[in-house]
């Protein structure tokens, strides 16, 4: 079993800032318990053998961008699919307890 | 803000042992973001150096800049690391508008420098060698502007300006290891750290290094135990804190605060805090999240970093002078004394003085000048010496004007405020406003003569060896001619006076 508990739900919402209800976490809790356990079968499969944890599954490296300025968005077009916007910049709410 | 009780400081050294740690951020000159072509430059209109990739839109990929790597590598190994054979980034996820993509792309456990030192002398002249866990690579957030509220702070603000210029752009966070030992010089060695640190990039050349403008950010951490006492206090993260003179006064202010909450008993809160370089105190931010919070993982659109020997190699044969050896080379160069030589440092004014010698001043003269008049304008305009809008060719061409005796000690001073406040260089001003001084020989003798006339007395006593009466015939000669006089000529005049 997952250590999934109401509690973590509730610490994950609030670092996501994400209003959760009662019955959302309860429901959360159990979702997220099934997905973690799903995803530990993998460690069963391979109890007992050696493989090293892989991050990228293709052995590839060292891919670049040569440091060579290329055209931005201008203001406008950067700005277009923002909800909100003032001075060129984007608009968001105040976030409190953070800076 | 409530005001904290602080103790004093001795007391609180007394008590409990320092110990610091240090994160450094340097922001890269690459000419592009660490992920994308926009380019990394600091005050252009908002959101004009942004794509799809650094404002995350959907599908947008990022590709690392090969310059930032190795202006990376470069850091890591001029602060004698090892360079990772193998380097990946891992996405740091939180959840704030300073970056659009909700995580930094960051390095997490593979950094691609770890396990370095550098060495750094305090202005006492006492050298520590700071243990340096790691280097690692990440880009910048955005800049927000807090609207709303009386003082442009978070608090009370009613909504958020966001530019994300700023967002991508190339960074190497430096760690130390807990750092002992320092004792009261615990605040000076986070600074001394720092400026070596600063030195060092800049020497590089990999980064503008400018702290004012935010380009060297040093993030101090605070704990304190009782002295014998094994098991690490729980520490502070005093943020942001962005001059020399700023991180040595919030040490010292975390100490006071700390030593105070201890001995009454009240634990100390692992936290973030803020300063606030008016107040000269710290105030409390949010609860520091543990690394768990952050849910790391290794960032799967982007391929692991391995740099080849041979790259590595070429780095290190590219690596200039270690500050320790620029200082030891320079202080013999300019034949400066321990004690003047230390000024120069802690004033942090040793490229200043470089580039003043570079451009033909004697190396006193550049020291005087540095050290003197212009920290002294600089203090009074509550300023760092080295923020002052005058470059190392305008001083050297000034100390040159008065070696040839066309400037005083007086009118040099005033030029120089005329060249502060942008009207030339020297030779340009002394020309415009007519400010040379006078050794024409005719107007100081008529204008000792008028002194004479008053003070009859003054021949008799210097031909009786008085000198110091001559003093008085001098000043009112400056007087009369407002300054301008040249005073080592008005005193042979005078000599020749007394003994024709």
């Amino acid at each position: 079993m997952s250590e999934i508990t109401p509690d973590l739900v509730r610490h994950l919402a609030g670092l996501s800032r994400i209003l959760v209800t009662d019955e959302e976490v309860e429901r959360f809790t159990e979702q997220l318990s099934l997905i973690v356990d799903s995803v530990a079968k993998v460690n069963e499969a391979l109890a007992g053998v050696d493989v090293p944890a892989t991050s990228h599954p293709i052995p590839m490296a060292n891919v670049f961008r040569e440091d060579i300025v290329e055209p931005s968005l201008t203001q406008e077009q950067a700005l277009s699919g923002a909800p909100d916007s003032g001075e060129g910049r984007f608009r968001v709410a105040a976030i409190l307890d953070e800076e | 803000m409530a005001k904290d009780e602080l103790m004093n400081y001795e007391k609180a050294l007394e008590m409990f042992e320092v110990v610091i740690g240090l994160e450094v951020h340097v922001e890269l000159n690459t000419k592009t973001k660490m992920f994308c072509g926009c380019r990394n430059e600091f005050g252009d209109e908002p959101n004009t150096n942004v794509c799809p990739i650094c404002i995350a839109l959907p599908g947008a990929l990022p590709a690392v800049n090969r310059t930032a790597v190795e202006s990376s590598i470069s850091i890591g190994l001029a602060l004698g690391c090892e360079i990772a054979p193998n380097g990946r980034f891992a996405r740091k996820n939180y959840f704030y508008p300073d970056l659009a993509k909700n995580f930094q792309t960051s390095q997490y456990d593979e950094p691609i420098a770890f396990e370095g030192e550098l060495t750094v002398e305090l202005p006492s002249g006492s050298v520590h060698t700071v243990q340096i866990e790691r280097a690692h690579m990440e880009e910048d957030a955005g800049k927000l502007t807090h609207i709303g509220g009386s003082t442009g702070r978070i608090q009370g603000a009613e909504y958020s300006l966001v530019d994300y210029n700023r967002a991508g752009v190339p960074l190497v966070e430096i760690v130390t290891k807990p750092v002992y030992g320092a004792g009261a010089e615990a605040p000076e060695l986070a600074a001394a750290y720092v400026r070596s640190v600063r030195e060092i990039v800049k020497g590089l050349g990999v980064s503008d290094a400018k702290m004012e403008r935010g380009n060297v950010r040093c993030d101090a951490n605070v704990s304190l135990r009782p002295h014998g006492q094994e098991k690490l206090g729980t520490r502070t993260e005093t943020k942001n804190v962005n001059s020399l003179r700023s991180i040595e006064r919030a040490v010292r202010y975390e100490i006071q605060r700390q030593a105070a909450l201890l001995a009454k008993g009240t634990a100390i809160i692992q936290e973030t805090r803020h300063w606030h370089e008016d107040k000269g105190a710290t105030s409390a931010g949010r609860p520091k999240s543990d690394a768990d919070d952050y849910r790391y993982f290794p960032e799967p659109d982007l391929v692991p970093v391995q740099p080849s020997k041979e790259l590595i190699e070429s780095l290190r044969a590219k690596l200039p002078e270690k500050p320790a050896d620029r200082r030891k080379r320079v202080q013999a160069e300019w034949g400066f004394a321990d004690l003047e030589f230390r000024d120069v440092v802690n004033a942090d004014l040793l490229d200043q003085i470089e580039e003043t010698v570079k451009a033909g001043a004697k190396p006193q003269a550049a020291r005087k000048w540095w050290t003197g008049e212009l920290a002294r304008i600089a203090n009074s305009e509550n300023m760092d010496v080295t923020e002052l809008e005058i470059s190392g060719a305008h001083v050297a061409e000034l100390a040159q004007l008065v070696d040839a005796g066309k400037l005083n000690d007086r009118l040099a001073r005033e030029v120089l405020t005329y060249v502060l406040a942008g009207e030339g260089s020297p030779a340009e001003i002394v020309a415009a406003r007519g400010l040379e001084v006078v050794s024409d020989d005719g107007a100081l003798i008529a204008a000792i003569d008028a002194a004479l006339a008053k003070q009859p007395d003054v021949l008799d006593a210097i031909r009786e060896g008085r000198m110091q009466a001559a003093g008085a015939v001098i000043g009112a000669v400056m007087q009369a001619m407002k300054g301008s006089a040249d005073a080592g000529r008005v005193r042979e005049l005078l000599i020749q006076k007394a003994n024709a």
